[in-house]
């Protein structure tokens, strides 16, 4: 009886997990015009449309540069804070550890206004450039906060037996620090990459003509339904998956060593 | 009250993996039991079929004459203090051992009475009101033993309690565990892997290796007269000497020794190291002294037979002695055991 | 030795300084414009600061300015009630029930989803719930329903979106927190004498409970501010917050109004933030 009850209550639930996606895929091969029942296909036309769409390519482009470049300025100035932080004890340090975190706990809706009436302010139009400093805000205190927690007494420990040997402060961080602490590193890389590369409401409130993908597909959901969201965000989702399973088994490869 | 356990030909894998191999078992009632073995020997699989936690593959287990083989945890009239004691860490002293008794419906006033008394057994009546991180490791054993006693239980199943302890302290709780035991008179039955825990406090040792039994008794039989070479070696360091049968006796590399032999075959002449030294019943010729270091109670002395040179022998030596490095003496023995040799290296 | 010390302790500070920069320019000072702002008006097209409150108490007495925070108190409650009761007996069935080696697995077909962008995810909600819809063509084709049921567009749409995505969330989280648990802990209850519920109910709820209240509070945080969902699945009659705030902008380009609304909206979390503070101890992350 109680499996009876735990396999029916997975079913449904992973029903309703898996229902819109389900939509999403499989009406991206939908032959006709709207993307609702009854199926007509399979057919890849619409496929075809996303990616001879410039303005869309260009968008996924976009994407993908904001994402890596907002991701990496993240990691770099959050891992020189919290490997600082975590090393010394600063006057203050509570308070710059708190100013640090804090933009994790205000809404995007709040930072992205907030940016755009400084910059309307100063003259700086809405732009990729705007776009990508909204991610930075955003991804630093996820970046400083799991380095931060992740440095710990054997990787100093390490650290300073390689001074002690004559290493100077930037060949430390570099042979030592950041190899010894790969796996945050790429954690917190890959979290930004991902916050940044599905984030929406920065992004359509600090661009305006060069735009990212969430917002290129934003304007098509105004002109109505079409097959065509249904294929670029059916592509994305599989390649993002493609993408997980490839990681999963080289991460998991490597620690089953 | 208490209850006698049989466990009748119970063998239990994991996949592919065989954990016990056809174990059948008696426990007396209000015995102290100790299962006895190193990692992965199936002593913590055998208390967990008896306490419910594991169905066993084929076999039963049945307390009194009643087959309890199926029956949930809940369900049986046993309780386990586990090895981390496993404390409600969000419940007070008082709750945590009252607990049992709350699932049998008691009232708060009797329960919390009960929980009391419970709680001065162990020595902590001060300390209800107090939740289990703010005690010691100690302390908290003794809570997990209240609460696993409150509910009256015909036997109690303790899995490698004491291994988070130092040894002062774990000697201490061994006491006050035997001590409990004999005053409320319930089954015990102890996990362990370490030898002198077991010989504290067991009324008998159950010795197992690699899912079997291989030997049980009272401590003094188990440690003197041991029923396999891994059990010698398991309870404590031993001499072992390859003999041969001949005549009414067995040589050995040694020189004959005048013990009944084994039957024909190729078998282990073993002797205790506080039972070697300079005087005793059985001659074993000449040795020269290699190594001495002391360790308070005597000398640990290496010897190397003159007529063996690849031997190397363990004797303690009394601890008023000065033994001399290289110096030549007589070897005795003063009790010797005869098992079987074993194929696979012990 | 003491200026090798300093030289060290100057250098750490100039590793930290960037960082402690870009939030200073990039998050603090626009929040302080921002405060500026709510405090200025707006006339014609032209924004003139001052130290007004008028912005806030317009908010409070226009109904359909206040109807926004309701709005979004109520969505979030209930999406936050119901997101839970149904997450955390997954996360437990997945935590307890399906063996080690497929919980991996598990969680992550529960957690699939998420890699639809979060856009494309409630516009899929669209195709589910709208008048041409799967659920709406299905039941119809099914003869049970005669006209489309308008399930789009409505409240209802909101919330099913919104707990589509923190069923997901939540379910990650109330797992984390589940599987950190000792099994010992169940087994000496169940060894007491304590029926599966009653395991549930005094031993695993009181010691999740800190971590659901934590999923709680993400929960409200991500709900209470989010446009996109509202703004794809709720239609025109009942609107958010975040869709009044971006109405402001919008539509009358009023900074000043939409910044105070803005701050409404961060007193609101603050208030939840002390409300839950009792299960929430950040520093223990």
């Amino acid at each position: 009886m109680g499996r009876v009850l735990i396999w029916g209550y997975m079913t449904v639930l992973y029903g309703f997990i898996f229902l819109p996606v389900a939509v999403l895929v499989l009406f991206s091969f939908q032959d006709s015009r709207l993307p609702v029942p009854p199926f007509n296909g399979p057919s890849l036309k619409w496929y075809g449309q996303v990616l001879g769409d410039s303005d869309l390519m260009a968008a996924l482009g976009n994407s993908f540069l904001v994402a890596l470049v907002s991701s990496a300025v993240a990691l770099l100035l959050g891992f020189l804070a919290a490997h600082a932080l975590a090393r010394y004890r600063l006057p203050g340090s509570v308070l710059m550890r708190g100013v640090l975190i804090a933009p994790m706990t205000v809404s995007y809706l709040i930072i992205a206004l907030g940016l755009l009436t400084v910059f309307n302010k100063i003259g700086l139009p809405p732009s990729l450039l705007a776009t990508g400093i909204g991610h930075v805000v955003i991804n630093l205190p996820l970046c400083f906060a799991i380095l931060y927690a992740a440095m710990g007494d054997q990787q100093k420990n390490a650290e300073r037996a390689a001074r002690d040997l004559g290493a100077s402060e930037v060949r430390v961080l570099w042979l030592v620090s950041a190899p010894m602490l790969m796996a945050p590193l790429l954690a917190a890389f890959f979290l930004s990459v991902t916050f940044s590369w599905d984030e929406f409401i920065i992004a359509f409130l600090l661009t305006r003509f060069e735009v990212t993908l969430p917002v290129e597909i934003w304007s098509m959901l105004r002109s109505g339904l079409s097959p065509k969201t249904n294929a670029i965000g059916s592509l994305v989702f599989l390649v993002s998956v493609a993408l997980l399973i490839v990681l999963d088994l080289v991460v998991f490869r490597k620690s089953r060593r | 009250m208490t209850a006698a356990i049989s466990v009748v030909s119970v063998h239990h894998a994991f996949g592919s993996f065989v954990a016990l191999e056809r174990v059948d078992l008696e426990i007396a009632a209000g015995e102290f039991i100790v299962l006895l073995g190193p990692s992965g020997c199936g002593k913590t699989t055998l208390l967990s079929i008896l306490g419910g936690f594991l169905t066993p593959t084929r076999g039963r287990v049945l307390f009194g004459d009643r087959d309890m083989t199926q029956v949930a945890p809940k369900d049986r009239p046993t309780t386990t203090m586990f090895q981390d004691y496993a404390l409600f860490p969000h419940m007070s002293l008082l709750d945590n051992v009252g607990f049992g008794l709350r699932m049998r419906g008691q009232g708060r006033a009797m329960r919390h009475a009960k929980a009391l008394e419970m709680l001065a057994m162990v020595g902590l009546e001060g300390k209800a009101s107090a939740r289990p991180h703010e005690l010691s490791g100690g302390q908290r054993q003794r809570v997990a033993l209240a609460r696993a006693l409150a509910v009256d239980p015909k036997v109690l199943l303790l899995d490698e309690p004491l291994g988070a302890l130092d040894l002062k302290l774990r000697r201490q709780m061994q006491e006050e565990l035997k001590a409990i035991q004999r005053r409320i008179g319930t089954t015990f039955v102890h996990v362990t892997h370490d030898q002198e825990e077991a010989m504290a406090v067991a009324d008998r040792i159950v010795v197992m290796n690699h899912g079997r039994i291989e030997d049980i008794g009272p401590p003094q039989d188990i440690y003197l007269r041991p029923a396999s070479l891994f059990s010698a070696n398991f309870m404590g360091e031993i001499n072992m000497i390859p003999a041969s049968a001949q005549g009414g006796g067995v040589q050995t590399p040694l020189g004959p020794v005048a013990l009944p032999p084994l039957g024909d075959g190729a078998q282990t002449l073993c002797i205790r190291p506080e039972n070697l030294g300079l005087s005793g019943e059985i001659a074993l010729g000449e040795a020269r002294l290699t190594d001495a270091a002391f360790f308070g109670t005597h000398h640990r002395c290496h010897f190397t037979p003159t007529a063996a040179p690849d031997l190397t022998l363990i004797a303690h030596l009394p601890q008023g002695g000065h033994p001399e490095l290289g110096s030549l003496h007589q070897l005795y023995a003063s009790s010797a055991v005869l098992l079987p040799q074993e194929e696979t290296p012990v | 030795m003491a200026s090798v010390d300093q030289s060290e302790r100057n250098r750490a500070l100039g590793f930290v300084t960037p960082a402690l920069l870009w939030v200073l320019v990039f998050f603090i000072i626009p929040f302080g414009v921002m405060i500026a702002m709510s405090l200025s008006r707006l006339e014609g097209r032209a924004i003139v600061p001052g130290l007004s409150g008028e912005n806030y108490t317009r908010f409070f007495t226009e109904p359909s300015l206040l109807k926004g925070l309701t709005n979004s108190l109520e969505i979030t409650a209930i999406v936050t009630v119901i997101s839970i009761l149904l997450a955390y007996p997954l996360a437990w069935i997945i935590a307890m029930r399906v063996p080690a080696r497929y919980q991996r697995l598990a969680l992550m077909l529960a957690v699939l989803p998420f890699w639809t962008s979060y856009v494309v995810r409630s516009y899929s909600w669209l195709l589910v719930l709208g008048q041409n819809g799967v659920v709406n063509k299905t039941l119809m084709g099914l003869g049970m329903i005669a006209e489309p049921l308008e399930i789009a567009s409505t409240r209802g749409a909101t919330v099913i979106g919104f707990v589509h995505f923190f069923v997901m969330l939540l379910t990650l989280t109330i797992y984390a927190n589940l599987i950190q648990l000792s099994p010992n802990y169940a087994r000496a209850a169940a060894d007491l004498g304590a029926s599966a519920f009653a395991t549930f109910r005094h031993v695993i709820l009181p010691l999740t409970l800190p971590g659901v209240m934590t999923g709680a509070f993400l929960t409200f945080v991500l709900c209470i501010g989010d446009y996109i969902t509202p703004q794809i699945l709720g239609g025109n009659n009942e609107l958010t917050l975040p869709q009044l705030i971006m109405l402001q902008l919008g539509r009358r380009g009023d900074f000043p109004m939409a910044s105070a609304m803005s701050i409404i909206l961060m007193g609101v979390v603050t208030l939840a933030y002390f409300a839950c503070a009792r299960w929430l101890k950040l520093d223990r992350v």
